[in-house]
């Protein structure tokens, strides 16, 4: 009746029962191959002027004048926007942080000082790009120079510059987790392995296309409609509406189609603020469209996160008995979403394994770097990512085989649903059998043969192993473990699924999808109860505030369509069905809901099939052909719906509670090939295993996997947002962060296990965010390969050619690690 | 900062003749997209790396952020737009729906245009010549596999 969706021809549908778990082809492919998606720079309002922001091109400064007069004189020029304007008309955005990051006062634009290179200090808005441009060129900002912290380590140290004075330092946060009995766990323990320090390197998932805005200003109804690509407008409009002293309904925000997200599409809402006061102070749209350099100069940094004085309690047969370490977390200038890295993290506090003993000690400082925000596998990456490397280093000291210590301690199947020692619950999942359908993809049996082969042609080989949890469906209620006085707890999304008049099936998210096919998998979810087609369901694209479809934490972020917008789908589809059978009921004259059924596209009597009614009879009578119904009938067959995981409170003394609803996993496999000349290497197996439950769409499935590894390598090898010590970035622009391209690919295999989620209401678990397994994998596969050739371990996350290269020759490079007892 | 120049250029784009006052400076890019309202080719970077923006001009696979508006006077250029027969899908359209090849959909019409132009010049390309036709167009979301598939495909 809509798209002509078919099957592809991989798959039957006749043999299939339920639309879920198919391959249907995505509808909204159709529009995208055309050219029709509509993206943000696509959307056009007469009379629009563009958005420029002059951005700082120091690291630290004060401001000490700003002159606008001869950027405002130029021609084609609406108008501008600074600092000063914004802290008068603005109230400082709210904060995450207690105490000293609370204290920080972050702004649309710089006030008085900046912070990073790149920071948005005016904006000017004129009739083109071009002109907007080459008025901001006319702009003349004084500043006075100030030293930089550009390196986390130091920037507590006596003496170095504090980046917001508010705050008194640059301490953001701090806060111990300690799970567990240490000092019983390190006294037993027949080994410590300690490590000195190991690094996770700051990099994003770069979305193809940059951040944007349409902001158009009703004045009557005082109204901002915000035509964007922000991904989590319910964060959004948190934080702007009471910085903006407006209700939250003032702020409509509209999407449709987004170019890639990720995460990095959250923390916008700084320059939405500038839009909006422009569109109210010019009078006109106002289009705000990111130039990549931007982009990569200013958004969304994923955490870069030490790991000091690690030490781990181990047992001569690979247990794992505890670990203890300091964590040092740069969140970049401003908190824009932090700290709650400092606590995400916790939501895979064990990794896959069953350590019962932890203490991680978390700080996280400020420096004069781009502000860091949500990448792909928030926090959780970082924190897998140490687990990982403790058990390949463990495995090093000891002598113990990866695999083995691997099976030792990943919690096993028959111990699920597994209650980690911080509460959270591991809902599903079989480990170990994914280890092996993964060894099995890269052919690991033949590994000591292929090693010496490799060898014989001067190459020396190594194999990794990378696990990972893909925690899913946030309970919010772990931001109180960051600051108690936050009010944040559980989750929720919504849907709406009605009939229309001539019987369309419409159906409307509240989400913000940025490419995992939520019209598709949506539409399956709503065919298998209304039992029509696919092809017969009509979901709207994108987000609408105005729509009424959205709850407090709507958006499409953290790894939760699949169990929170398709448990709200279903929900809502099911009261619409129950009002469709409360509707036959009566038309027919009083007939009971037991006696009926769904069948073709409209609701018939069992025994006598031929009293068939159409949805569109349904829908026209009850929108447009009313009269002489019961009064009490109670039926709109306009049904909305709000899922909401069962969530508790967390206990935030203990830092005890369940964080996330499901618990999906990805397990990697990586050969690879060194060449010892240059330390230039290639990955010649690769496999990614991956169960996320009950799969609605595995085509979809295997995408998002797809696309996870592929960042995941392209961080293990090459993408780092790199500053020098004056605080510059050197790589902000596409030549210089290299990304991976077609050629870059290495041969990948694919394979999959579900074990249905028993606490969802479809089986399903969150997913999109496993692929850090690259980045442990990769890792894990260096360190191998080094093994017998120098021993070096490995230190960081990012290993391009020439730092495997060092490490050959000079295995200090690697991480420092001592084992006592 | 000087008054910009203006030029006038025809071009014809998927068959349809636009004559336009341009700024001499302007991208062919943003020409097509701001001016022409036709917005299925994108924007992805500054610097000519990602191939959000390709397009077939005079025969020739192009970024078009790497050229001039006034360059192109008197071209004749096809985009994504042009790629379909009314609402029939051609067939390497098809196959990327088929493969699933794309996922956000922002760098697809560059995709498909740099795929275009390979299969016509090389009807059955290699593997090979498949990614190396692919490697000036960046995606994020689909690690490229399935794209390759599509185009394999589609040469079939």
């Amino acid at each position: 009746m809509t798209s002509s969706t078919t099957i592809t021809p991989e798959q039957v549908i006749e043999a299939q029962e339920t639309w879920k778990g198919q391959n249907v082809p995505r509808k909204e492919d159709r529009r995208l191959v055309q050219g029709q998606g509509v993206f943000v720079d696509d959307v056009k309002r007469h009379g629009m002027g563009y958005l420029h922001f002059v951005r700082s091109p120091y690291a630290h400064a004060h401001i000490t004048s700003i002159d606008v007069s001869a950027a405002e004189q130029h021609p084609g020029v609406y108008g501008t926007l600074t600092g000063e304007e914004v802290a008068a008309l603005t109230d400082p955005f709210f904060q995450i942080a207690s105490v000293p990051g609370a204290n920080v006062k972050d702004y649309a634009l710089a006030v008085g000082k900046v912070r990073y290179v790149g920071e948005a200090i005016v904006a000017v808005v004129a009739e083109t790009r071009e002109a907007a441009r080459d008025a901001s060129e006319l702009v003349e900002i004084e500043y006075e120079p100030l030293d930089a912290i550009t390196d986390a380590r130091h920037a507590q140290d006596d003496g170095v510059p504090t980046i917001h004075e508010d705050a008194g330092g640059n301490l953001m946060w701090h806060g111990v987790y300690e799970w567990g009995d240490l000092d019983a766990a390190f006294a037993e323990a027949d080994k410590v392995v300690k490590i000195d320090e190991l690094h996770f390197h700051r990099f994003n998932s770069t979305p193809l296309e940059c951040d944007g805005a349409l902001v158009e200003f009703n004045r009557g109804m005082g109204q901002w409609t915000i035509t964007t690509n922000n991904q989590f407008p319910g964060f959004a409009v948190i934080m702007m509406g009471p910085a903006m002293k407006v209700g939250l309904d003032k702020l409509r925000f509209v999407t449709q189609d987004i170019g890639g997200g990720f995460g990095n599409k959250i923390t916008s809402h700084p320059q939405l603020v500038a839009c909006c006061l422009l569109a109210r102070k010019l009078n006109r749209p106002i289009q705000w469209t990111e130039w990549r350099t931007d982009f990569h100069l200013s958004m969304s940094h994923g955490n870069e996160r030490w790991f000091h004085e690690t030490e781990v309690a181990v047992n001569n047969d690979g247990t794992l008995l505890g670990f203890r370490t300091k964590a040092l977390d740069d969140a970049g200038a401003y908190l824009r979403y932090e700290p709650l890295g400092g606590v995400i993290w916790a939501q895979v506090t064990p990794g896959m394994y069953k350590w019962k003993n932890i203490r991680v000690d978390f700080t996280q400082v400020a420096t004069n770097k781009a502000p860091v925000s949500p990448n792909r596998g928030y926090s959780r990456m970082q924190h897998l990512w140490f687990t990982e490397r403790i058990i390949d280093i463990v495995a090093h000291e000891l002598e113990l085989d990866p695999v083995e210590i691997r099976k030792r301690n990943y919690v096993r199947v028959e111990d699920m649903p597994y209650t980690t020692p911080n509460g959270c619950v591991y809902d599903s999942g079989d480990y170990a059998q994914m280890l092996d359908i993964a060894l099995g993809l890269v052919d690991y049996q033949n590994v000591a043969k292929r090693r010496s082969e490799a060898e014989s042609r001067g190459k020396l080989l190594g194999v990794g192993i990378g696990s990972t949890l893909d925690s899913g469906t946030n309970n919010f209620g772990q931001s109180r473990m960051i600051n108690p006085e936050l009010q944040f707890s559980g989750n929720n999304e919504v849907a709406t699924v009605k009939l229309d008049i001539f019987g369309e099936i419409v159906v409307t998210l509240g989400t913000t999808p940025q490419g995992q096919g939520h019209e598709t998998t949506a539409a399956q979810v709503v065919a298998d109860i209304l039992k029509c087609s696919v092809d017969d369901v009509f979901v709207r694209a994108g987000h609408d505030s105005y729509w009424n479809s959205h709850a407090g934490f709507s958006g499409t972020y953290a790894s939760q369509f699949a169990v929170t917008g398709l448990s709200a789908v279903k929900g809502a589809t099911e009261m619409l069905r129950e009002e469709i059978f409360k509707l036959a009921g009566a038309v027919f004259g009083g007939v009971p809901a037991e006696a009926l059924e769904l069948a073709d596209g409209g609701i018939r009597i069992k025994e006598s099939p031929e009293a068939f009614l159409p949805f569109m009879a349904c829908g026209a009578i009850i929108n447009a052909n009313n009269a002489g119904l019961p009064e009490d009938l109670g039926v709109t067959l306009n049904c909305r719906y709000v899922y909401r995981p069962p969530f508790d409170v967390p206990d935030v003394e203990k830092k005890y509670g369940n964080l996330t609803l499901t618990y999906a996993t990805q397990i990697h496999a990586a050969v690879i090939e060194i060449d010892p000349e240059t330390g230039h290497y290639d990955i010649v197996d690769y496999a990614a295993v991956d169960d996320c439950g009950k799969r609605i769409n595995p085509q979809i499935v295997e995408g998002q996997v797809m696309g996870a590894t592929a960042q995941a390598l392209g961080a293990a090898t090459h993408e780092q947002f790199v500053y020098d010590e004056d605080g510059n970035l050197l790589t902000p622009n596409f030549y210089d962060y290299h990304v991976p391209h077609a050629l870059d690919m290495p041969p990948l295999q694919t394979g999959f296990v579900e074990t249905p989620s028993p606490f969802t209401p479809l089986g399903t678990k969150g997913m999109g965010e496993g692929g850090g397994a690259g980045i442990h994998a990769v890792c894990s596969a260096v360190q191998d390969a080094l093994r017998n050739h120098g021993g070096a371990l490995v230190y960081d996350s990012c290993n391009p050619y020439h730092r495997v290269w060092e490490m050959l020759n000079d295995p200090s490079t690697g991480a420092r690690v001592e084992v006592t007892r | 900062m000087s008054a910009t120049t203006e030029r006038s250029i025809t071009v014809t784009i998927n068959g349809t003749t636009y004559e336009r006052e341009v700024e001499a400076r302007k991208l062919l890019i943003h020409f097509v997209r701001d001016d022409l309202d036709l917005t299925g080719s994108h924007i992805g970077c500054d610097t000519g790396n990602c191939g959000a923006c390709s397009l077939i001009v005079d025969g020739t696979l192009v970024k078009s952020c790497m050229m001039l508006a006034v360059q192109a006077d008197g071209a004749t250029i096809e985009s994504v737009e042009g790629l379909a027969d009314g609402d029939e899908l051609n067939k390497l359209q098809a196959a990327f729906r088929e493969h699933h090849a794309l996922q956000c959909g922002y760098c697809t019409p560059g995709m498909l245009m740099s795929a275009t132009a390979l299969l016509r010049a090389n009807p059955h390309p290699s593997d090979d010549e498949i990614k190396k036709s692919l490697q000036g167009n960046i995606c994020r979301c689909t690690g490229y596999w399935n794209i390759f598939e599509a185009v394999k495909a589609a040469s079939e």
